[in-house]
């Protein structure tokens, strides 16, 4: 059980408290802040001690979600899973995270909270149940932003731009549905991380891509939902389907609220969305790429550092390549090939920061980079590299996982929009030199 | 933050929740409230507008009543008579047609946590539990449970307890679980609420109702249930099997602990437990929460301390993400040792050699001190990683490779032919007191083969008054009387030196007592100097890595699930078990450096230098100097031992 939980800002501002057995004073706020940035690297920080009193915290949006117990017996996969489902709905309600939005909303986290918790047994965090209770409106503060703007097109016609919904639309709060009336819009994303490692003679060491289906559902009532997805997705080495390209993933797993009946003739699921964000499948593929990793490195090193990239995409936005230098690098030159990239040398991390913010498929960049290193070593040249690529890949699942169909039955009086998105990140795409 | 002007704040916080005009305007009393909350959650003593709040809880907006008694509960314990005065309210509210407004007042009044209010909670309470709706039922029946807890030590009403047995078979799997925990604390004294047969077999059956908090307080409840026959205990077991691998991590774990402890009598069944939770441990070892995957990391370690084989075939999935926070790097690094075999050994390795020069020191130095853990089953490919990382002549990392060259060479004395060739010329990059030390004691052991020794040790000694670092000193002591032994010629004079230093000019006593002890050993001879310096140099029976017997499910499926192996810091010790008796029988003269510089040096070190076995050299150390000598080796060791102890309370 949960004896106390609170919320503080990066800086140790408190933001929520909430005592809920009178176990222990609030004095152990300030505690568990001084613990926290006392820490160095080594130790870990998930669960700290103090006293008889316990502190299991997780971060999100920036903030310190902690909560306290007494007992050494709880579950660490409880309280944490209940920490992040608790943010989670924080951010369902209140439309983002951010020091700020739990500012200006603390009344209605209180509110949650009373509800979400009693006398520290978790009661229920379904967004379904939470609906009837909760009474104070989301304050959302909306920065104004050119991007908005540029959905208007010229005299209200309708551009090939607003057809397309703005990155922030799913940053609100669900609740401010009900009085907005016409905006009932459902989002289904289809989100992958990729993890991989290519070694320096490019061959594909582990390639992991763990994905997620997720549906962020604004209806005021919902109705069932029904998402078809590839008819040859396939789970497991054994059982393939059908004779085109098969999607393949190794595990997969469901939400407990998704029928699966006509899962395995159709491959269609069958749910009713609660409102509010939620995971409707998680799957992961592991070794076995239906295609080449998107991103290779043609790297030349001769005392100094250069390399290619070739990629094999359509598109990527905000790539960033991070290369390793050794230590005592002093300054660096360089040769980009785009005047809109950027490369930096961050002596704090030993790395120079190679910033890409576009990126057309099917073409090759290359950049030259010139170090200056002082006590530059033979051995030195061990300290470059691997290079760790993030990056973003819109409109693409690298398994190849595609949503055929989504609709909802029985059809909507209101007209209701639905928007299906892809992307790609990269968890950690490291190509060793 | 209490910040200046807090009291004007509040003196103007009071003036408004007084002013007539906003009280009568809805709005603006509420939002006057809101800003009183806001104060009191940044941490401003606002307990002075206690009355005004009271007055502020009779209103018929919902969301002012919610923000008045978050108030009220704070800090009711600080006014306990104004705090009656909100008791009226609260029971009015009781009877309130809306379920909504009934169970938030029942909940707070039994949150104000005032024994003196007991006589007028308990009516509304025992209505709440007949409540037609859900939700009042469910905060009256932990409303119990708080006020039994305000008074411990009352009388347990039998009738109460009966009604919430009875509301085991409510309808509302909330209201069932709760029941749960209402008995579980109120008959804390009496074991907990009463699990038999019929309740086990309900609470089964019901389990898929309740979401997933409810089905792991089910679960973590049943753990008590011992079934009558085997065939009823695999009748569970099967309607289990499910949850086993649910796609929630806390019901995963939940189900797994209730299985261990379930089949505690049955390894192979436990076994095959392991092997099926296999794919939802590793799948949250890949969540998008790196709290999520830390559990689940530490969780792991405690399944290979058993299922050695369990996660071999994936060890890529514990390849370190670039942008993962040190931790769970380290805990990654530590569950990959324990993976190494034969066909993934070089993968391994590569691996890790990579991780050796990242920017994070406490980073580069885990993953070469695993490189050493695995060196100890490949010694070769490990040297040959080592050795090149001295050329990158960086004090972090110099020092890392030669505390884990220390730690090889006592396992694997083998290796020892590599490491003094390539101990030369460090001496220079080791800027920290644990890489000296072991560089010390490197050269104490094995000073016949370096020829550079008494010429780095010359160095050590001219700059000893500088010296910071008491392990350093002692350290320098003893390897230079060690040299002395094998190396007489070269070392006779610096060793004068450094013992007429120490006994005249240190101020600590420790080294002086050290010194002192050395210097009328000398007096003894030659022979009696030879027999209590010159101990073992390595200790093969430490094992190596692979191969290494499984421990039984027991030793840890107690800590299962609970906060214990996120804390446990370093390398978790596995299968030293057996080796702990042996060490027991060790005669005195087993003592030597490592295990007194084990003793003396920080718990990370008793870790890493002798991994399990500490308690009994500690024996060997008391007995050999309760049987040898004098006593101010006595009060040296003494001292060693008291912080040890303190460290590792187990």
């Amino acid at each position: 059980m949960i004896s106390q939980v609170f919320i503080l800002s990066s800086q140790g501002d408190h933001l929520i408290y909430k005592d809920f057995r009178g176990e222990a004073g609030s004095d152990v706020v300030s505690v568990f802040y001084e613990k926290v940035t006392a820490l160095t690297g080594d130790q870990p920080p998930v669960v700290m001690s103090h006293g008889d009193l316990h502190f299991v915290h997780v971060r999100q949006g920036g903030l310190y979600w902690v909560a306290t117990t007494t007992s050494p017996g709880s579950s660490p996969f409880t309280i944490i899973e209940f920490l992040n489902r608790f943010s989670a709905l924080v951010k369902d309600y209140c439309g983002s995270l951010s020091e700020k939005s739990v500012q200006m909303n603390f009344a209605l986290i209180y509110e949650l909270l009373d509800e979400v918790v009693d006398y520290g047994y978790i009661q229920t965090t379904s967004s379904d149940v939470l609906k009837n209770f909760i009474q104070t409106e989301a304050v959302s503060s909306k920065p104004f932003s050119l991007f908005d703007l540029s959905n208007v097109g010229f005299f209200g016609a309708e551009t090939q731009q607003s057809k397309v919904a703005p990155s922030s639309a799913a940053s609100r709060p669900i609740q401010s549905s009900r009085e907005q009336g016409g905006r009932s819009e459902i989002f289904l994303d289809v989100i992958e991380r990729m993890s991989v490692v290519i070694g320096s003679k490019g061959v594909v060491l582990k390639a992991d891509v763990e994905g997620e289906v997720r549906v962020k559902c604004f209806m005021p009532s919902c109705s069932e939902m029904r998402i078809g997805l590839n008819e040859e997705f396939s789970i497991g080495k054994s059982q393939l389907r059908g004779y085109g390209a098969a999607v393949r993933v190794d595990e997969c797993r469901f939400h407990q609220n998704v029928h699966l009946d006509e899962f395995h003739s159709n491959r269609v699921l069958r749910l009713c969305p609660s409102q509010g964000e939620q995971t409707v499948m998680q799957y992961q593929l592991s070794d076995d790429l239906p295609s080449a990793p998107p991103f290779r490195l043609f790297p030349t090193i001769e005392r100094d550092s250069g390399g290619r990239y070739s990629p094999r995409v359509h598109a990527a936005i905000n790539v960033c390549a991070t290369i390793p230098v050794p230590k005592g690098s002093v300054s660096l030159s360089q040769e980009l090939s785009s005047p809109d990239q950027s490369a930096e040398l961050k002596l704090q991390n030993r790395a120079i920061d190679w910033k890409i913010p576009r990126f057309i498929g099917g073409t090759q960049l290359s950049a030259l980079f010139k170090l200056e290193v002082s006590g530059l070593s033979p051995s030195s040249l061990m300290e470059v590299g691997p290079v760790v690529l993030v990056f973003e890949l819109p409109q693409l699942t690298v398994s190849g996982l595609q949503i055929r169909f989504l609709r909802l039955s029985p059809v909507q009086p209101a007209p209701s929009q639905r928007w299906i998105r892809y992307v790609t990140h990269s968890d950690s795409y490291i190509l060793r030199l | 933050m209490p910040y200046l002007g807090s009291e004007d704040a509040v003196r103007e916080l009071r003036r408004a929740l007084s002013n007539p005009n906003v009280q009568s305007d809805q709005l603006r009393y509420r939002n006057t409230v809101l800003k009183a909350i806001r104060a009191m959650s940044q941490g401003v003593d606002v307990s002075d507008l206690f009355s005004e709040m009271v007055k502020a809880c009779a209103t018929v907006d919902i969301v002012q009543k919610k923000l008045v008694y978050v108030f009220l509960c704070s800090y009711a314990t600080l006014n306990p008579e104004l705090s009656l005065l909100v008791i009226n309210t609260l029971r009015k509210d009781c009877q309130d047609p809306n379920p909504m407004v009934r169970s938030l007042a029942l909940r707070n009044m039994t949150n104000l946590r005032l024994p003196s209010l007991v006589e007028y909670v308990e009516q509304p309470l025992a209505a709440g539990l007949r409540d037609r709706a859900a939700c009042v039922r469910r905060v009256a029946v932990l409303g119990w449970a708080k006020l039994h807890n305000l008074q411990p030590d009352a009388e347990i009403d039998a009738a109460v307890v009966n009604e919430l047995y009875g509301l085991l078979r409510d309808p509302d799997p909330v209201v069932m679980v709760n029941c749960l925990r209402a008995l579980e604390e109120i008959l804390k004294k009496e074991g907990g609420v009463a699990i038999n047969k019929p309740i086990t077999h309900h609470l089964l059956n019901r389990l898929k109702e309740s979401d997933v908090w409810g089905q792991c307080e089910v679960l973590r409840i049943l753990q008590r249930y011992h079934p009558q026959s085997e065939d009823e205990l695999f009748d569970i077991l099967s309607l289990l099997d499910a949850s086993l691998v649910s796609p929630h991590p806390p019901v995963m774990a939940a189900t797994l602990g209730l299985f261990l402890g379930l089949c505690s009598g049955l390894p192979a069944v436990s076994l095959a437990a392991l092997e099926r939770v296999r794919g939802p441990l590793l799948a949250a070892c890949g969540s998008t929460s790196r709290e999520t995957r830390f559990t689940a990391l530490c969780h792991i370690q405690l399944l290979l301390r058993s299922l050695p084989g369990l996660m071999g075939a994936h060890y890529k999935r514990f390849f370190c993400g670039y942008a993962e926070p040190a931790y769970i790097k380290q805990r990654k690094m530590q569950v990959l040792v324990e993976l190494v075999n034969d066909e993934n050994v070089a993968m391994l390795l590569d691996e890790l050699k990579g991780y050796c020069t990242d920017v994070n020191p406490e980073t580069a130095q885990a993953a070469i001190s695993a490189i050493g853990r695995i060196g100890r089953s490949y010694s070769d490919r490990c040297l040959e990683i080592l050795t090149g990382l001295l050329g990158l002549k960086q004090e972090h990392i110099t020092s890392a490779v030669v505390q884990t060259m220390c730690d090889l060479v006592w396992v694997c004395p083998q290796c020892s032919d590599t490491v003094c060739s390539a101990l030369e010329g460090c001496e220079e990059m080791l800027q920290d007191s644990q890489g000296r030390q072991a560089l010390l004691w490197l050269l104490a052991a094995y000073g016949e083969r370096v020829s550079s020794a008494p010429y780095t040790l010359e160095g050590f000694i001219d700059r000893v008054r500088s010296e910071a670092s008491l392990g350093v000193k002692m350290e320098l002591l003893t390897t230079t009387m060690r040299l002395f032994l094998c190396r007489p010629s070269e070392t006779q004079d610096m060793l004068g030196r450094l013992l007429h230093y120490c006994i005249e000019e240190e101020m600590d006593m420790c080294v002086r007592d050290q010194a002192l002890l050395y210097y009328r050993l000398l007096h003894c001879g030659i022979e009696e100097t030879h027999k209590v310096l010159h101990g073992q140099r390595s200790d093969p029976s430490l094992g190596v890595l692979i191969g290494r017997p499984a421990e039984p499910i027991n030793q840890w499926a107690y800590s299962f699930n609970t906060l214990e192996p996120l804390r446990q810091a370093g390398f978790h010790q596995v299968g030293w078990g057996a080796s702990v008796h042996s060490h027991f029988q060790i005669s005195p003269e087993m003592f030597n450096r490592v295990q007194v510089r084990a003793l003396a040096g920080p718990l990370k070190d008793i870790h890493r230098v002798v991994p399990k076995p500490l308690l009994c050299y500690l024996g060997c150390v008391l007995r050999f100097v309760q049987s040898a000598l004098e006593h101010v080796f006595i009060q040296d060791v003494s001292v060693h031992c008291c912080i040890h102890l303190s460290l590792n309370p187990d």
